[in-house]
């Protein structure tokens, strides 16, 4: 099977580096980090995601423009790689864990 | 006319982690439910019970209204603002974690058990400054009738977060009533039961049972046994 490519963008770096390392732990999934709506346009000529989270700290123009980019899902990714980020990856890919 | 759903307590996730025993009423952790989500706004509903001497080490969040009621014993925080506090059974705290936090939580007794909810309402706002507040509440100012103990305004009874939500606390004797009315149209209402028993609409609610209520301005509640109850009026949309 192959892996489930997670792209999150976000502003505060030891933030996300918890949830790569939270999205990294789950066997078969794959995450990649980034800072900017550039840098997520860029990565996605690279990488084929499945599923986009934005995390805190994007303005609306770069919101936009990442949900504008892509064609796989686009959520917004809340809490902080809290206890809501599975949840919300399974939800907007309708898998079960 | 009102529509409403019930969630008995048993139905709840429940996470075990020896340290921490905690009933997650919408999906948290490991537990996913996708019928078990959210109600309106509020999107975590955990029942938390953590040994003597434990806590949860530092962790983010962001993006979120994080609220919490101990119900016994006392939970000691940190957090990366440099706030430090501990919060007692009658005490509630709030956090807007918005850009970013990161804080831990601890009992603060080496031996007894601390109990208490953590209940996360979405943000009306992203990318706030975060923010901490806590504040003692007279406990006499619930006997039998409801005390505001959240709302969306800095000057109002209880704290406040960003978000148009209204948390009242009840704790009232066998045998009254009362009505609540809603605050802004499109919101409902989530009900927990803390102890004792309750009947809203019809449905009876017993300890740790949760209730949720919409597309109705107001709803009696009546008091089949000593109770005490946490009203949660947020947006159904958001």
């Amino acid at each position: 099977m192959q892996n489930i490519e997670i792209l999150i963008i976000g502003k505060h770096p030891d933030i996300m580096k918890t949830i790569l390392r939270l999205i990294n732990n789950k066997p078969g999934w794959n995450g990649t980090a980034v800072f900017t709506a550039d840098e997520a346009i860029e990565k996605g000529n690279a990488i084929p995601f499945n599923i986009v989270l934005l995390g805190a700290g994007l303005n609306v123009t770069e919101s936009k423009q990442i949900q504008e980019h892509y064609k796989v899902p686009v959520i917004q990714h809340y809490g902080g790689g809290s206890g809501l980020l599975y949840a919300e990856i399974y939800q907007a890919l309708n898998i079960q864990p | 006319m009102a529509q409403t759903i019930f969630h008995p307590a048993a139905s709840r996730g429940k996470a075990d982690l020896g340290w921490l025993k905690s009933y997650h009423t919408f999906s948290f952790g490991g537990y996913y439910n996708p019928e078990r989500m959210h109600f309106g706004a509020l999107r975590v509903l955990n029942d938390d019970t953590v040994d003597g001497g434990e806590g949860f080490g530092e962790h983010p969040h962001d993006n979120m209204e994080i609220i919490s009621i101990p119900l016994k014993g006392g939970l000691k925080h940190h957090d990366s603002m440099d706030n430090v506090a501990v919060i007692n059974n009658g005490d509630i705290q709030v956090m807007s974690a918005g850009t970013g936090i990161f804080h831990e939580e601890h009992n603060d007794d080496q031996t007894e058990a601390v109990q208490f909810l953590q209940i996360w309402v979405y943000p009306n706002v992203l990318n706030v400054e975060p923010r901490y507040d806590q504040l003692t509440l007279n406990k006499d100012d619930r006997h039998n009738k409801l005390q505001q103990i959240l709302s969306p305004n800095p000057d109002d009874d209880g704290v406040w977060i960003h978000q148009n939500a209204w948390f009242n606390l009840g704790g009232f004797d066998k045998g009254l009533s009362t009505e609540y009315q809603l605050k802004a149209n499109g919101n409902g209402v989530y009900v927990f039961v803390i102890n004792g028993s309750i009947r809203i609409n019809g449905q009876v609610l017993n300890t740790r049972d949760g209730f949720g209520i919409w597309d109705t301005d107001k709803f009696t509640i009546d008091i089949l046994e000593d109770a005490e109850f946490l009203l949660m009026e947020v947006p159904m949309s958001f």
